[in-house]
């Protein structure tokens, strides 16, 4: 699956396309298909996302998984400070 | 220390405002992030993994007690409670957010600090001897040419768009407590005949293509020093390759050319520049000398110090160095408690650091390359005083320069460009060799990790450098031995096929204890390996 990331622009924030908003937890994003490229274009036009990117992901029975460790680190917070993290339940090295 | 002149602090505040409507107006969408990205490098804003990084220029490590409170307060007000001292002495905040960015670099004005030139292809801030000034084993104080060489530098309108990024250290001891022949350039300031002038070196580098800097002259005189420094540039900026980021720092250009032919052109370059008449005054040089001048020291101080407390006694031989001036010492504050994170500080601990360098030394403040903080002039008969207060606040780990005083870089857990998480290597080393107590056994080691070929984390010049790298998606870390950044400089060799990070730890511990089994009398690690070589130790790791 693809998953739609980037961070918000005024604060930086690593934020996940829902299909209709931006969300901080990576749970909530869905698979964009080949649609995107388009939505990328109209979401940083928008000035609703930062440097916007697509991903791969596999789905898991507790959500999307971004496929890289950079985007599982990117979606869970750094792994050295799990009080900042907002997704600690992210496996970051697959078993 | 240097203040500021009217000069200074209207070209700060001045970028101030400028940097302020420039945030204004990406935040409103007047600006796309391709046309803000470079204005916000060059203000030291960078997009990292997590959010917006801020690092904030320390010029040669050097800084007041106000200056760390602000830094502190930096960290409690608009980070998320802590910031991280760099291997460029320097320190960066890991979540600041855009519409905050203008109102940090306000308040770092009030205390003239800036984040000027802290990216981008220009001259970086300068790097200096912790020590500077206070060491008993130097031949000058080179702050006076550090901060000569940051005015000089600071929107040179002929080096802000060079081939690539530019590092400048001045050191002006035997000992090279700061990696200067890493750098592009290197000045090492020398006596000779009674007259001070500089042993310059050009084209050193850590990255993906490691060199230690040749030298390129022998002496320069200190009138001249800014003159050869801009030939030096000069030519770098006219030849150096922009095609190829990869190929455009002056290490490559100094190596394709050759020292000898780089060399003739930047001779002929300065012969070119005497002849304009644009050094520096040399009254300018003695007007930032005398913010330099010793400070007024007590006389007559005891020398003698209760050793009683045993903890405290280890913090005293590993933590404390000789200072120029009888009854005084150099603290070290070290920044790597064992499962630490190596360079980070609490708000609450940067802004005791502050209070303490008022209380115990004359207001100042040092950041190591190594990731720690120095206080340059404790009286003696005040180190207990000293140590029990850093030892409550957990700043008294003592294990300057042994294993657990590690160089991390923040690796994946923080950097866009990272490979590989460094931080948690580091905190499993630490364990590993405290809760064996080797590390006391082992004694001098520094121990160096990168999260990527870019090098931050210093790898090539550890005696034990060890490098991330991305396998297939997973983390895998290289082993290096042999590497050193200090006066007998070298780089590390690859040991070779890499390991999980589990793998990593075990094999450093193999290769100590290949060490503790071979060591002769009075010999670090580095010495064991120079004088074994590599074999031994491959045969160790790899069986």
């Amino acid at each position: 699956m693809k998953l739609l990331t980037g961070n918000d622009l005024a604060s930086g924030d690593v934020i996940w396309w829902t299909g209709s908003a931006w969300s901080r937890h990576v749970g909530d994003a869905v698979d964009v298909g080949e649609e995107g490229a388009a939505i990328l274009a109209r979401e940083a036009e928008a000035l609703r996302v930062n440097v916007p990117y697509i991903i791969d992901a596999n789905e898991t029975d507790n959500g999307p998984l971004p496929a890289h460790i950079k985007e599982r680190i990117r979606a869970s917070g750094p792994t050295v400070r799990t009080d900042l993290a907002i997704n600690t339940d992210i496996p970051i090295v697959k078993g | 220390m240097y203040r500021y002149d009217q000069y200074d602090q209207a070209m700060v505040d001045a970028r101030v405002e400028e940097f302020r409507d420039q945030a204004r107006r990406r935040l409103a969408g007047e600006m796309t992030e391709d046309q803000f990205k470079p204005l916000r490098l060059m203000n030291g804003l960078y997009l990292q993994l997590h959010a917006y990084m801020l690092r904030v220029a320390v010029p040669y490590g050097t800084l007041s007690a106000p200056q760390m409170r602000m830094l502190g307060h930096i960290a409690r007000k608009y980070d998320k409670g802590y910031g991280h001292f760099t291997t460029r002495q320097n320190i960066q905040y890991n979540w600041i957010k855009l519409e905050d960015a203008a109102d940090i670099l306000a308040d770092l004005s009030t205390v003239e600090m800036h984040a000027i030139q802290t990216s981008g292809n220009c001259i970086r801030n300068i790097s200096s001897d912790q020590y500077a000034g206070v060491a008993a084993d130097e031949v000058t104080d080179p702050r006076p040419w550090a901060e000569l060489l940051r005015q000089w530098s600071s929107f040179h309108p002929e080096f802000t768009y060079l081939p690539r990024k530019f590092k400048i250290c001045v050191i002006a001891a035997k000992e090279d407590r700061a990696a200067m022949r890493l750098h592009d350039i290197g000045l090492e300031l020398v006596e000779r005949d009674g007259v001070i002038g500089a042993r310059v070196y050009a084209g050193g580098g850590m990255g993906r293509t490691p060199m230690v800097g040749p030298e390129i002259r022998d002496f320069v005189t200190e009138d001249e020093i800014i003159a050869y420094v801009e030939a030096c540039l000069r030519v770098y900026n006219r030849y150096g390759r922009r095609d190829n980021k990869y190929k455009a720092r002056i290490k490559i250009l100094v190596h394709e050319l050759g020292v000898d032919e780089y060399r003739r052109q930047v001779e002929e370059e300065f012969a070119h520049m005497k002849t304009l008449g644009i050094q520096p005054p040399v009254a300018e040089l003695d007007r930032i000398r005398a913010f330099f001048a010793d400070p007024a020291y007590e006389t007559g101080l005891s020398e003698d110090i209760d050793r009683s407390d045993p903890d405290f006694a280890l913090w005293l031989d590993r933590n404390v160095a000789a200072h120029k001036q009888p009854g005084y010492a150099i603290a070290n504050i070290s920044l790597k408690p064992v499962g630490g994170i190596p360079g980070d500080a609490s708000a609450d601990q940067i802004e005791l650091m502050a209070d303490l360098a008022d209380q115990y030394s004359l207001g100042e403040l040092r950041a190591t390359h190594a990731q720690n903080i120095v206080l340059p002039y404790v009286k003696k008969a005040d180190l207990y005083a000293l140590w029990q207060k850093l030892d409550a606040a957990g700043l008294a780990t003592p294990n300057l320069d042994h294993i657990s005083d590690m160089i991390a870089c923040p690796g994946l857990d923080y950097c866009s460009l990272a490979n590989a998480r460094a931080i948690p290597v580091a905190q499993k080393i630490a364990h590993r060799f405290a809760d064996t107590g080797k590390e006391a056994k082992i004694g001098e080691l520094k121990l160096k990790i990168s999260g990527c070929i870019n090098a931050c984390g210093h790898h090539h010049a550890g005696h034990i450098g060890i490098l991330g790298v991305d396998r297939k998606g997973t983390e895998n870390y290289q082993l290096l031995l042999g590497g050193s950044g200090a006066e007998d400089c070298s780089l590390g060799q690859i040991t070779g096929p890499g390991f999980n990070e589990d793998g990593v730890v075990d094999a450093i511990e193999r290769v100590t204890d290949l060490y503790l089994d071979q060591r002769q009398d009075g010999e670090r690690f580095l010495d064991t390996y120079r004088r074994l070589g590599m074999a031994p130790f491959k045969e160790v790791i790899y069986g």
